[in-house]
C-alpha cells in the first residue's frame, strides 16, 4: 500500500476519532499540532489503527513514534512483512 | 494479533438483521450526520438506538457516543461512577454505546488511576456532587493480591485474600453511605501467566489461584453487602483473555480491560443495570414447529417430528426445551404462540415421550391461524405483562421481521438456521438477567398457571363478586421487616405498573426505613385455593417533614398477578387503621405518572384522596393527593386475615 493512501486513510481516521472531518495529516505532522490529540486519544488512535489493519506495533515503536511519518513507515512494514 | 472484531459474542443481532434488510439503510457517516439534524428527541433516540445495534467498529462506537453525548433524547438517565485500581477513562463510549441498545442514557464519571479510596473516603467533591446512583468498584488481581507470597498455605492464602476483600468492602460500605449509591463489584480479570504450568491450581500462593480465591470471596462479600456483581471474569473465561486483556494497554496506560472490550464491557454493565432498574424480560414466548420440534406437526404427525435423544437433532431441540424449562424453573414464564391447529399443536406434548416440556410448564398456550402479533397482544393481555417483557423465539425470519414490524418493544432473537445454535443464541444475549433469586422467583410458574385455572373459574362464574367470593382469599400482612427484604426490593425495583412513584429503593434504603420509628411499612402476602402468591404487594409511609399528623405514601408496589382481586382496598383497610392507631390525622399519595402506571391513576382519587394544588417545587410532574382519614371509610372486600 502506498504512503500516500496510508496517510489518506489515518487522516480521515483521526478525525473520526477527534470529530474533525477535514482533518489532514502530513508526514510531518507532530500531535501537538493536532487539536484533541492528547496521550488518552493516541492509545485510542494506535488501538484503531491496528485493528483496521490486524497488524500490532511494538511498545518501544508506540513510545517513540515523534510525527505522522514515523507511524506510516512503521505501518507499512508492518503490512508488508504480513 | 489485535482480535478485528470487537466482542463478537455481544453483536446484536436483532437489528442488524432488520437492517440489513432494509433497502435504503444508508452508510453510517451518513446517518450521523443527517442525526445532527434532528431535534425530536424520540426520533433520535430510536436513530440512535438503531445505529448502536450495529455491528460497530473501534472508531464507529467513538463517534456514536460523541453523537449521543450532542444529542437530546429524553432516555431515562443513569448516573454511573467508576472507581478503580487501574485506568478505566477509555471505558466510557462503550457504557455510552452500549447502555443505548438498553434505552439507557448512561453518564458517566471516571476516577484516576488507582485513586478509588480517596475519592470515596475522601470523599472527592467532584464525585459527590456527580451525585451517582451507581458506584461501580473495577479492581485487577494483582493490586489486590500484591505481597501474598507465593509459599502461603492454604489456610493464610484464604485469609490475607479476605482481608484485602474486606478492606475494599469497607470502600464500597463508604460509597454507599457517602453517596446513597447502589454498588457494583466487579469480578477481577485472571491475566496470571503459568508459574508451575498445570499445577497452578493446587498452589494457594500461585498468582492464577490467589486470583481465584479473590473471585470466590468478591462474590461471598458482594452477596453479604447487597452489593450488585458485574462478572467480567466469566465473560473472559468464554471469550479468551485476548479479547478483554491486552498486555500493552497495561504498560502503556494501565488499562485493566483492554479498549477493544469496552463495548462488551458496556453490555454487560447495561444488562446489570437494566435488571437492577426492572427492566429485564421476563416471559419467553415459543414457537413449535421447528423451533422446539423438528418438522411441522400438522404434516408430520406425532410420530413423524424430530425430538429426543438419539439423534443430534434430536437432541439440539430438546436443547431448547431444556433451556426453556431450566428459565421458566428460575422464574421466566413461558408460553406459547404457534400457527397450528390447537389440538395438533397439543399432541406432541401429551403423546410424544421424549418431550421435556408439558402442557402445564406453559401459562398460556395460544396455537391458532391468526397474526402472530396479535396473538402476542392477546397473551400480554391474559398475562397481565408489557409487551417489553417478552421475547419471541420462532425459527422463522418472515414471523420474526412481522412481530419486530409491528411490536418493536418485543425482543425478537436472530436464530440460526442450525437448531444446534438456538439455546447459545438466545442465552448470549442476556435478555433475562436477574439481580436477586428469591424464593418467589421459584413459586412464580405455579402461580401463573394458578392464575390461569383462575381465569377459567371467572369465565365460569357469572359474576366477578362471586368469582372473588369463590376464591377463599387469605391475607398475611405486617411490616416490612429483615426477611422481606429482598423480596421487596425486588418487587419495588421491578414493578412498573401499580407503581405510584416509580423510586427504585435500594435494599439499604429499605433498611434504613425498617428501622425508621418515623416510618411505616407494610408487606402482604394473598394465598388463595389455588395457591399462595407469596409476597405481592409493600408500602412505604414517611412522616411529612412539616406535620407530625400526616404520612406520605412515598411508594406503593403491587404485583400485577393480584390486580382485580381488592387487594388495594384491603391494604388501604389496613394502612388507615394503622395510621389512625398512630394518631395520624392524614394520608397523602404521591403519584408519578409513567408511560406504564397509567393503570393506577385514579387510585387515590377512587378511596376519596383529593389532589393538591400543584406546588411550584414539583416540576417533575408528581401528584399529591391529601385525604383526611376521619372521611374513610374501610371498603368490604373478599379477602380474610390469616394470622
Amino acid at each position: 500500500m502506498s504512503t500516500e493512501k496510508l496517510l489518506a486513510r489515518l487522516s480521515v481516521m483521526l478525525g473520526e476519532l477527534l470529530g474533525d472531518d477535514s482533518l489532514q495529516l502530513t508526514m510531518d505532522t507532530i500531535r501537538s499540532e493536532v487539536d484533541g490529540w492528547d496521550s488518552f486519544n493516541y492509545i485510542n488512535f494506535i488501538v484503531a489503527v491496528e485493528m483496521e489493519y490486524g497488524v500490532k506495533f511494538s511498545i518501544a515503536e508506540v513510545e517513540a513514534f515523534s510525527n505522522v511519518g514515523e507511524i506510516v513507515t512503521a505501518l507499512q512494514t508492518l503490512i508488508d512483512s504480513k | 494479533m489485535q482480535p478485528r472484531k470487537l466482542c463478537a459474542n455481544f453483536s446484536a443481532t436483532k437489528e442488524q438483521a432488520a437492517l440489513k434488510s432494509s433497502p435504503d439503510s444508508l452508510d453510517f457517516s451518513t446517518r450521523l450526520k443527517a442525526l445532527r439534524q434532528c431535534d425530536d428527541p424520540q426520533e433520535a433516540a430510536a436513530e440512535l438506538r438503531r445505529l448502536a445495534h450495529l455491528d460497530l467498529e473501534y472508531l464507529q462506537v467513538i463517534q456514536l457516543a460523541r453523537a449521543f453525548d450532542d444529542a437530546v433524547t429524553a432516555l431515562p438517565l443513569v448516573r454511573l461512577a467508576i472507581v478503580s485500581s487501574c485506568t478505566v477513562d477509555h471505558l466510557t463510549a462503550g457504557i455510552r454505546v452500549a447502555g443505548l441498545r438498553h434505552d439507557l442514557d448512561i453518564r458517566l464519571w471516571c476516577g484516576q488511576f488507582g485513586q478509588y479510596r480517596q475519592e470515596v473516603l475522601g470523599p472527592s467533591e467532584a464525585l459527590k456532587s456527580f451525585a451517582p446512583d451507581f458506584v461501580l468498584f473495577s479492581m485487577h488481581a494483582d493490586h489486590l493480591c500484591a505481597g501474598i507470597p507465593v509459599d502461603i498455605g492454604a489456610a493464610q492464602a484464604g485469609q490475607r485474600i479476605d482481608q484485602r476483600v474486606g478492606e475494599l468492602a469497607a470502600v464500597w460500605q463508604a460509597a454507599r453511605r457517602e453517596f446513597g449509591a447502589a454498588v457494583i463489584a466487579q469480578t477481577c480479570l485472571n491475566t496470571s501467566e503459568p508459574l508451575f504450568g498445570n499445577y497452578d491450581r493446587m498452589v494457594s500462593g500461585s498468582p492464577y489461584r490467589l486470583a481465584q480465591l479473590l473471585n470466590d470471596a468478591l462474590t461471598d462479600q458482594a452477596r453479604k453487602d447487597g452489593v450488585g456483581l458485574l462478572d467480567v471474569a466469566r465473560q473472559c473465561a468464554r471469550d479468551g483473555l485476548a479479547a478483554w486483556y491486552d498486555h500493552a494497554r497495561w504498560l502503556q496506560a494501565k488499562m485493566n480491560i483492554s479498549p477493544t472490550a469496552s463495548l462488551g464491557f458496556g453490555e454487560l454493565l447495561s444488562r446489570h443495570i437494566g435488571a437492577a432498574r426492572g427492566t429485564a424480560r421476563k416471559c419467553l414466548v415459543l414457537d413449535l414447529d421447528n423451533t422446539l420440534w423438528g418438522g411441522v406437526i400438522g404434516d408430520d404427525g406425532v410420530e413423524g417430528i424430530c425430538i429426543g435423544e438419539g439423534s443430534a437433532a434430536g437432541e439440539a431441540f430438546l436443547g431448547l426445551q431444556r433451556y426453556a424449562k431450566s428459565l421458566q424453573q428460575r422464574g421466566i414464564i413461558l408460553a406459547v404462540c404457534s400457527k397450528n391447529e390447537d389440538a395438533n399443536a397439543r399432541a406432541p406434548f401429551s403423546e410424544h415421550p421424549d418431550m421435556h416440556l408439558s402442557l402445564d410448564d406453559f401459562a398460556v398456550f395460544v396455537a391458532n391461524w391468526n397474526d402472530k402479533a396479535a396473538n402476542l397482544e392477546d397473551i400480554a393481555e391474559r398475562l397481565n405483562l408489557g409487551l417489553d417483557s417478552f421475547v419471541f423465539v420462532d425459527d422463522n425470519p418472515a414471523e420474526r421481521a412481522r412481530v419486530r414490524e409491528s411490536l418493536p418493544m418485543v425482543a425478537v432473537p436472530e436464530l440460526p438456521l442450525d437448531p444446534a445454535g438456538y439455546v447459545a443464541c438466545l442465552a448470549n444475549q442476556g435478555y433475562f438477567e436477574a439481580v436477586a433469586f428469591t424464593a418467589d422467583d421459584q413459586a412464580r410458574s405455579a402461580q401463573y398457571a394458578a392464575n390461569a385455572q383462575r381465569g377459567l373459574l371467572a369465565q365460569s362464574l357469572t359474576s366477578h363478586d362471586d368469582y372473588l367470593r369463590s376464591l377463599d382469599m387469605r391475607l398475611r400482612y405486617g411490616a416490612i421487616t429483615p426477611v422481606d427484604l429482598v423480596r421487596s426490593t425486588q418487587l419495588i425495583g421491578k414493578t412498573n405498573q401499580f407503581n405510584t412513584t416509580t423510586i427504585r429503593y435500594s435494599a439499604e434504603q429499605i433498611s434504613a426505613f425498617i428501622e425508621d420509628k418515623t416510618t411505616m411499612t407494610l408487606q402482604c402476602r394473598l394465598a388463595d385455593r389455588f395457591g399462595d402468591n407469596g409476597l405481592v404487594s409493600a408500602m412505604i409511609l414517611t412522616r411529612d417533614n412539616r406535620d407530625k399528623k400526616t404520612f406520605v405514601i412515598a411508594i406503593w408496589v403491587m404485583s400485577c398477578r393480584v390486580f382485580g382481586r381488592q387487594l388495594e382496598q384491603e391494604m388501604m383497610n389496613i394502612a388507615v387503621k394503622q395510621a389512625r392507631d398512630r394518631g395520624v390525622r392524614f394520608l397523602v399519595g404521591l403519584y408519578s405518572p409513567t408511560a406504564k402506571n397509567a393503570v393506577i391513576r385514579s387510585l387515590y382519587s377512587d378511596f376519596g384522596f383529593e389532589l393538591e394544588p400543584a406546588s411550584t417545587d414539583s416540576s417533575d410532574g408528581q401528584q399529591r393527593w391529601r385525604m383526611r382519614l376521619d372521611d374513610y371509610r374501610p371498603i368490604s372486600t373478599h379477602i380474610a386475615h390469616e394470622e
